[in-house]
């Protein structure tokens, strides 16, 4: 039976008022409100015009390098002795990670609104250096709201950042990390509602952003479905992607809801899940509102949201995009989880057997599979999104690697 | 199901009206800098010339709200705040004062997980008027608004500059208790009150309903509430007040000796302006 076939489909959610089940909505002020359904109007027309997405193919084409490669890990699966390890390449896009696909395609429909100014938040700076690339190329003024906490972990994406001509309001407002950005871009946003669009970077936030964000990261799940057909002639059997909000896990995952695929979200444990330092909303919080959307998320028992804690700056985030909450709650998708320590060996490991440094976000997904790949059958195929490289990370995690006797 | 039956928020207009005055609304968040400390100011506001209190429920990520706000919240949580306790502090009140309207104020979350009809019930039993829930827009009407609804207890709405006429029919249609005419594009504490624009806004949202109509975010002084109460039923006075809050403490941001004195003595000074006292 083909996908088509199947009467109930995961893929329609959410409904008109972005509900994915119990999860989404629009939970914002009222004085932000306006704005959000002034981004909703443009959205719903740009997605039906066949235009906008002939626009965003030119740039995805020639701007991004996309279709990203999906290649064979042959050293990695050697290694393992199990199943067989692809890697889905948006490392490769231009900026280097999956957050550019999103940004080109909300920075069209800002330029479609007539917007000339750009806001967004950014953790590992991986979404700061997208939005900062397109607002140079369409000529888009850019406020890039980063944790100062980030700001120095992430030093080398705010170099690249302000040579892009950004500018960076360091956030020092509660844990000063990527929720706490995210807070102060939209306490930014109600006050420029004018002239200003907010380009978030991950499927999270009132709707429509966890449907439009998903809809541009789909590339990477649908280009997987065509080169995997072209490369063993049928679906793989697993798919593995790392969650900070979700974007580049929902991008690869989406596309194969409805297939008989089994599909795995890797969270951030931190330093472990039963020492409450992590980031892993669904294996270790419980449902909540923030940030516009109901979702998963660590929070205390009186309801106050906790600090999320990982060695990715990526991943360091209390809150999930609110589709997944959905995926976890109706079962389709497995969310597990992988510490610091795992990601950082996986690293290690990835740098060497194949000349690829992964970001410490991808790290994780692949510390995940390296639990499980060695006792699958040899026919069994994994694909993984590698959706981001490592350069932004090597501050932060040479002297580590090097404590563990891995340099 | 709990009902609630006080309607001091109705009773106040009302009174108002009939002498031609309007109201000093003042926000305190509960628990800032401490339990003892913020019922100590909460219990004096009514004699300083406080009309009606917005009660600040603390929360971690107050979106809405600029830094004083923000830094406030963070106090109350930092000595132990809580939604419980919060609601103790209304109770405590209510042994004393039987007539002040206490309106809630915050965000959805604690409250989701508190348990909606619990938290209801609570509110209800422990003496406060009505909700304002920032993040809880029409759209999310069946959320709060509507259980609210059930028992009869006010939920405000927030009105601003960027609502058109078209939306404000959709955001008055299950308001009650009064209209929060939010005056500024933006979060509490940044700005100053535009007076000209509001006294449109104002108007504006007098021929589209009958609610009393309050202003807040960006008053600041006494001169801001007098231009304020001319015009509309309510200014209500946040960022400025929790200031004066922090102004007085401590290195530590402990409460020092003077700090419910400074507090109210502000507070005393703003209720000057009030139209018609
Ligand atoms: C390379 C990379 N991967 C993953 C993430 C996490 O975001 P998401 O879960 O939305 O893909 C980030 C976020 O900054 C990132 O830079």
């Amino acid at each position: 039976m083909s996908y088509k076939e199947i009467a109930n489909t995961l893929r329609n959610a959410p409904d008109e008022n972005g509900h994915f089940g119990i999860f989404g909505g629009q939970y914002v002020a009222e004085t932000l409100m306006p704005l959000i359904i002034e981004v909703c109007d443009a959205w719903r027309a740009s997605k039906n015009d066949p235009s906008f997405w002939s626009e965003l193919e030119y740039y995805r084409q020639h701007y991004i390098g996309r279709p990203s490669p999906l290649y064979l890990a042959s050293r990695l699966t050697e290694h393992f002795n199990g199943a067989k390890l692809y890697f889905k390449r948006d490392e490769l896009n231009h900026t280097g990670a999956h957050k550019i696909n999103n940004v080109m395609g909300q920075a069209l429909v800002a330029r479609r609104m007539g917007k000339t100014k750009i806001i967004a938040e950014t953790g590992a700076g991986q979404h700061g250096v997208a939005t900062a690339t397109a607002c140079a190329l369409f000529n888009l003024e850019c406020e890039v709201f980063m944790g100062a906490e980030d700001v120095k972990r992430q030093k080398p994406n705010v170099d690249r950042m302000r040579l892009l001509g950004a500018k960076i309001h360091p956030v020092t407002s509660g844990s000063s990390t990527l929720k706490d950005a995210m807070n102060e871009a939209l306490r930014y946003w109600v006050s420029k509602a004018e002239t200003h669009f907010y380009i978030i970077g991950t499927v999270a936030g009132p709707h429509p952003y966890p449907e439009m964000v998903r809809d541009f990261q789909c590339v990477i799940g649908e280009e997987t479905k065509e080169q995997i057909m072209a490369a063993e002639g049928r679906l793989p059997d697993t798919l593995v992607a790392c969650i900070g909000g979700g974007s580049n896990a929902i991008g690869l995952f989406h596309p194969f809801l409805d297939d008989q695929v089994k599909i795995i979200g890797v969270e951030a444990a931190g330093y472990g899940v039963e020492t409450g330092l992590h980031a892993a909303s669904l294996t270790g919080g419980r449902p909540g509102v923030l940030h516009g959307n109901r979702t998963y998320l660590l929070q205390n028992e009186d309801g106050q949201i906790t600090e999320a804690h990982s060695i990715s700056a990526g991943l360091d985030y209390p809150g999930i995009g609110p589709e997944h909450s959905w995926l976890f709650e109706n079962g389709r998708v497995d969310y597990v989880c992988a510490t610091d320590q795992e990601a950082l060996e996986a690293f290690a490991l990835c740098s060497r057997l194949e000349g690829i440094i992964p970001a410490l976000e991808p790290a994780h997904a692949l510390a995940y599979i390296a639990t499980i790949i060695k006792t699958l059958p040899k026919d069994h195929i994994i694909v993984m999104n590698m959706c981001g490289r490592g350069d932004k990370d090597l501050e932060a995690v040479l002297p580590l690697l090097e404590k563990m006797g891995k340099l | 199901m709990t009902k609630y039956t006080s309607d001091r928020l109705k009773i106040l207009f009302e009174k108002l009206r009939s002498k031609d005055t309007s109201a000093l609304g003042i926000f305190i968040t509960a628990g800032d800098p401490d339990f003892d400390t913020s019922l100590k100011i909460m219990e004096g506001l009514p004699e300083e010339g406080a009309d009606m209190i917005e009660f600040g429920m603390p929360f971690s990520d107050p979106m809405a709200d600029g830094p004083a706000i923000q830094a406030s919240s963070k106090r109350a949580l930092e000595a132990g705040g809580s939604l419980k306790k919060t609601l103790d502090m209304v109770r405590i009140f209510r042994e004393k004062n039987n007539s002040t309207p206490i309106i809630l104020m915050g965000y959805y979350n604690p409250i989701y997980n508190f348990g909606v009809q619990k938290f209801l019930t609570e509110v209800i039993e422990a003496g406060a008027d009505g909700l304002i829930v920032v993040d809880l827009p029409p759209e999310e009407d069946e959320e709060l608004c509507i259980p609210a609804k059930e028992c009869n207890l006010p939920f405000v709405r927030l009105t601003a500059p960027t609502t058109s006429n078209e939306r404000l029919t959709t955001v008055l249609q299950n308001a009650t208790g009064f209209i929060y005419y939010v005056s500024i594009t933006g979060i509490t504490g940044t700005k100053d009150v535009p007076i000209e624009l509001v006294t449109h806004a104002v108007q504006n949202l007098k021929e589209h309903s009958n609610l009393p109509i309050a202003v807040g975010f960006g008053i600041k002084t006494r001169e801001h509430v007098e231009q304020v109460t001319r015009i509309a039923d309510a200014a209500i006075v946040g960022s400025e007040v929790v200031n004066a809050i922090a102004n007085t403490l401590d290195a530590n941001g402990k409460a020092k000796p003077e700090t419910i004195q400074t507090t109210l003595s502000l507070v005393r000074d703003l209720a000057a302006g009030v139209r018609g006292k």
